[in-house]
């Protein structure tokens, strides 16, 4: 077995004709001297690096294949579709038309998408919002870290000693928070809503964060005030979505307060505008936790 | 050819074929997590791409008037894509956060040597 070539063996290991319990047993019956064992060792060293190479090799080819593969099979699916962009999709359907056409006069909303969001499903758009709190929830619960295990100034990555940056967050932030506000408001008059409205609302803070540093953000915007507002916001949110479902019904001989209003008024939609600030305050309050507990282990 | 007129779908199937290959076979975690997100890119285009139809306007209807539903563009995918938005934006913070605990305790990144790691933990026992 000594005599045999290193890749005439490692052909043979490969295509599974050779063990190494073979070669093992095989080496019991002969004369075991520190020489053969050293030789036999690093032989299997070999082996093991050669194969694992191998494998690595034929392992990226192998995923450039599937890929290959897996995007003829999708292309070929997409051959049979309906065309893109035209008349008789089979999506634009009666359901589109109905939201469309009747959706201003019975939710009070100019954009339609805002009134589908938060009034004909509203209650998906309130999953939507426990879906980020109970995300936040998740990251605080796995990355908190009590204040004696405080990151080291000189470790974290921090922008507060920077002219540059500083001075640019200065003249932004109160204008992308600014815009942030003017998104969450028009939600249902122009595009845009709760959840974009709050993610540039989000963005601002934490912009401000990183100029100013977390720790004077965090005296600002401590984590008292991110819980009651998500909070408040997702229960304000629950309650109000409950009475129009519970109202909105004209058999039970309760009429809901709630009017749709004058289409096109900043003050309209019924409960749109409402629904939309809290969705956006709910979206902010994540968006801002995130970066916190990212960045420094903890929220205050 | 429907491939040429359907580009976009095209297009989002190529995203997703590559972010697959990469969430199925890559082993550096944060790779995998790349990938799903470049997946759920692929799925927004295919489902945004669903809903426009040529020629019609945003669904922005004017706040006087009568309304013909057929001026506009179907508005319902645009708001199943908001929904997805907001699970990838929640599932990936909560992915990216499994792995700086997986990384704080094994400091490596690669899930074979994390899967042997705690193989060898589990002997040890």
């Amino acid at each position: 077995m000594k005599n045999k070539k290193f890749s005439s063996l490692l052909k043979e290991w490969y295509e599974g004709n050779l063990s190494f319990d073979e070669r093992m047993d095989s080496d019991i019956h002969k004369k075991e001297t520190a020489e053969t064992e050293e030789k036999e060792i690093r032989l299997v060293k070999d082996v093991e690096k050669a194969e694992k190479e191998l494998t690595s090799k034929g392992y990226k080819f192998f995923s450039v294949i599937f890929c290959v593969i897996l995007a003829l099979i999708l292309i070929l699916t997409v051959n049979f579709m309906p065309l893109f962009a035209d008349d008789s999709t089979p999506t634009a359907n009666e359901v589109y038309e109905h939201y469309v056409g009747e959706g201003r006069d019975q939710t009070g909303a100019v954009n339609t998408v805002a009134g589908m969001i938060l009034d004909y499903r509203a209650f998906d758009t309130l999953g939507e919002s426990f879906v980020l709190f109970t995300a936040t929830c998740a990251v605080l619960l796995l990355l908190e870290q009590s204040k004696k295990q405080k990151v080291k100034e000189k470790e974290s990555f921090t922008f507060s000693n920077d002219p540059i940056v500083c001075t640019i967050v200065k003249i932004i932030t109160p204008i992308i928070i600014v815009f942030g506000v003017y998104v969450l408001f028009n939600g249902h008059i122009s595009p845009g809503g709760g959840f974009s409205g709050g993610s540039v609302l989000g963005a601002g803070f934490i912009l401000f964060a990183m100029a100013y540093g977390e720790d004077n953000a965090a005296k600002i915007i401590t984590p008292k005030i991110i819980r009651v507002i998500t909070i408040c916001s997702l229960s304000f949110y629950c309650l109000a979505k409950s009475y129009s479902f519970f109202t909105g019904n004209e058999f039970n001989g309760i009429h809901s307060i709630i009017t749709p209003g004058t289409p096109g008024d900043i003050v309209s939609g019924g409960l749109i505008l409402p629904l939309n600030i809290a969705v956006g305050l709910v979206v902010c309050c994540t968006m801002y936790s995130f970066y916190m507990v990212f960045k420094r282990g903890r929220l205050d | 050819m429907n491939l040429l007129i359907n580009y976009e779908a095209v297009t989002s199937m190529v995203l997703f074929a590559i972010g697959f290959t990469m969430l199925v076979f890559s082993r550096n975690i944060m790779k995998k997590i790349l990938g799903l997100n470049i997946v759920d890119t692929g799925v927004y285009l295919f489902l945004a791409s669903m809903g426009y139809i040529e020629g019609k306007l945003t669904p922005i209807v004017p706040a006087t008037g009568e309304v013909n539903a057929l001026d506009y563009i179907n508005p319902i995918p645009q708001g199943l894509v908001l929904t997805g938005i907001v699970v990838s934006v929640s599932f990936s913070a909560l992915m990216l956060a499994l792995t700086v605990r997986l990384y704080k305790k094994y400091r490596t990144l690669n899930l074979d040597k994390i899967y042997e790691m705690c193989r060898k933990e589990d002997e040890q026992k």
